[in-house]
């Protein structure tokens, strides 16, 4: 079972990821052949100033209001990027598998990244139900698309302890991993795609057409 | 889905055309106009992680001690995100508040989205899309309409005659020139530099304004002329209403006028929405990607006269001033340090505001509310609570508004927080405070 998990399954999952997202940005890209004015006006300058002032943590003035959810934000989705592939257990998979290997984090430090997106995910969902201003805009979906995020990183924490019953708390992993990879195109994950083409947007509409700044 | 409470406020251009909607109707409209713009919704509404950080962004929101339904986001929810859902399938009453949501409840500021961390053009769904399907739907405040009727009519927005621009010019040229010698209001003249464009409250209901530009004019012997034709009012109300057909036609007549007067430049009066018209959304709908000559807006032209020094300043404005910085030309074209010069330059009490730039508050009149009406200049008012605040802080006696739908909306905001001030445009000032000749002098 756990084979064929880690094998066709995780292959699945990729596949739908990347496959998925050429999809999605093949649709931004064809926009202009409806909405003409989307695209006319894009330049790589503002563009870049743009993407940089929102992905640099406290380089805009919302970030710099909200101190505690940029700190949150930022170490959230830095750790859930950054763990999964720089993983001392991930890395050895790649390596006995394709013969690659990535840096990797002391297991202690990926303890902690592992940890932070938990805890991160649960101050989201404080967010959700104690701000009137995030809980208004809330709904089902939300929650959803927070534990497949966080799915992964809370089965691969107990999996890396031994807590439970391993071999089903490790195939739960593998599978919360591979919906987690597989979810990006699908779902609301998708920012992490369309974050660059909505940014660069507003910096060109800003920059390239306004002559204002845009953080 | 849970319907807002607001009070009832009576709007037959609202109320009327709500109650003839058939569910057909509004089912084929919100699918004609999303289809069309499906791709950037879908883009918009899949990155939107519901996050809340645009509620501060909102005056309305911050008025409203945040109140999760004025929120910018809730306002898509209640509009965009509900029609998308249900794919068109929804109620007359739902038409309702979406259209009091998109044009009463938001001017198009666009101030959330630069607190949005994707940039999503918030204003766009709400001010772009929504309206467009209320216009469509012919769901529309009935004062913002008539102007739009005017517009259609009359290529203005105020239903003035020609015969009576032409008269109000030339009423306004002699007015002039009890004050400065040879003060002229040059009509339809051939090559001149500069094409002045105003707006149709200029000569319906603040001609005084027309006096001053050719007073303005004359001290800095400039060559420049006015339209004696259709083509000289570029406020354009179809481009807030959504009828982006009459809004595109006035654009055209303006900019043909200019290209028929064979002027090098158009220096736009104090307003903040005819300059992005003219310059942006013009344009756009037809299909040019730049306007087809420079348009300079009346800060940008100040700033020029007074740094080139063919305005000098004769004595400085010393009562207490600060500054409304219209969306349009701020936000909009980056024109708030030269809006702080030339303040500077003519005020020796500018008492400057908090925040601003990019980051200052609407006038909560602009983007068409304050065509809506008097039905709605209360949710105006009580909607712009913090501008009340930020004025009253810097304690003046004036404050300068180069819009005229910022002057209009700091004039009621004025009265509705009883602040002990004035709104002025530039002009007044800088009328005031120029060196005129010797020569010159009436």
């Amino acid at each position: 079972m756990y084979e064929i998990l880690r094998g066709p399954l995780v292959w699945i999952a990729f596949i739908a990821l990347f496959a998925g997202a050429v999809v999605n940005v093949w649709r931004v890209l064809q926009l202009p052949k409806k909405d003409k004015v989307t695209y006319a006006y894009m330049d790589v300058k503002f563009s870049v100033r743009s993407i940089l002032h929102w992905l640099v943590p406290f380089a805009s003035h919302n970030m710099r209001v909200r101190p505690v959810m940029t700190v949150v934000a930022f170490a959230f989705h830095l750790c859930l990027l950054a763990t999964p592939l720089l993983l001392l257990a991930h890395n050895e998979l790649w390596h006995e598998s394709w013969g690659v290997r990535l840096p990797s984090l002391p297991g202690v430090v990926a303890d902690a990244m592992t940890l932070i997106v938990v805890f991160a995910g649960l101050f989201f969902v404080f967010r959700r139900v104690a701000l009137p201003v995030v809980a208004y805009v809330t709904d089902w979906t939300d929650y959803v698309v927070l534990l497949i995020a966080i799915a992964p990183f809370v089965t691969g924490f107990i999996a890396a302890r031994g807590w439970f019953a391993y071999d089903t708390v490790l195939m739960m992993h593998v599978v919360s991993g591979g919906l987690w990879l597989a979810a990006i195109p699908f779902t609301r994950l998708t920012h992490l795609l369309y974050f660059v083409f909505t940014r660069a947007f507003m910096g060109c509409e800003f920059g390239a057409v306004r002559n204002a700044r845009d953080w | 889905m849970e319907m807002l409470q607001r009070p009832a406020v009576a709007d037959p251009g609202i109320d009327d055309a709500v109650a003839k909607l058939t569910d057909e109707q509004i089912e084929q409209t919100v699918n004609k106009v999303m289809g069309l713009l499906k791709g950037r919704i879908d883009v918009y509404t899949k990155t939107c992680m519901h996050c809340g950080m645009c509620a501060h962004a909102c005056h309305y929101c911050l008025s409203h001690d945040l109140d999760p339904t004025w929120s910018p986001v809730a306002k898509v929810k209640n509009t965009i995100w509900e029609m998308q859902r249900r794919k068109g399938k929804v109620s007359p009453e739902f038409i309702r508040q979406a259209a009091r949501i998109a044009y009463t409840e938001c001017n198009g500021c666009r101030r959330c989205s630069m607190y949005c961390p994707f940039g999503i053009d918030i204003a766009f769904l709400i001010t772009g899309v929504t309206r467009r399907i209320m216009h469509l739907l012919d769901v529309v405040p009935q004062y913002l309409q008539d102007t739009v009727n005017s517009h259609a009519a009359t290529n203005n927005q105020m239903w003035v005659q020609q015969d009576e621009w032409i008269d109000t010019l030339m009423w306004q040229e002699d007015d002039a020139r009890d004050e400065i010698v040879g003060a002229r209001i040059p009509l339809d003249v051939e090559g001149a530099d500069i094409m002045y464009s105003v707006i149709a409250p200029e000569p319906k209901i603040l001609a005084q304004l027309l006096a001053n530009i050719s007073m303005i004019m004359k001290v800095a012997g400039l060559s420049w002329t006015m339209p004696s034709t259709d083509g000289w009012d570029n406020s354009n109300m179809g481009m807030f209403s959504g009828d982006y057909d009459t809004s595109g036609r006035l654009e055209r007549a303006h900019w043909d006028t200019a290209l028929r007067l064979k002027v090098k430049k158009v220096v736009m009066g104090e307003c903040g929405h005819a300059y992005r018209g003219a310059v942006y959304d013009g344009p756009r709908y037809n299909a040019w990607k730049y306007s087809p000559l420079p348009m300079v807006h009346a800060i940008d032209f100040y700033h020029d006269l007074l740094e080139s020094g063919r305005i000098q300043i004769a004595r400085k404005f010393d009562k207490p001033v600060t500054v409304q910085e219209p969306c349009n030309i701020v936000r909009g074209a980056g024109l708030g340090d030269k809006l702080r010069e030339i303040m500077m330059a003519t005020c020796s009490d500018f008492r400057d505001v908090k925040p601003r730039y990019e980051h200052n508050f609407c006038c909560a009149a602009g983007g068409g509310a304050v065509n809506c009406g008097p039905p709605w200049t209360k949710t105006r008012i009580e909607g712009n609570r913090v501008k009340g605040e930020q004025l009253a802080y810097t304690e003046a006696d004036y404050v300068v508004t180069p819009c005229h739908n910022c002057r209009s909306g700091i004039e009621d905001i004025i009265k509705g927080y009883d602040l002990k001030m004035h709104a002025k445009f530039f002009s007044e000032i800088l009328v005031e405070t120029m060196e005129i000749p010797e020569d010159l002098k009436a």
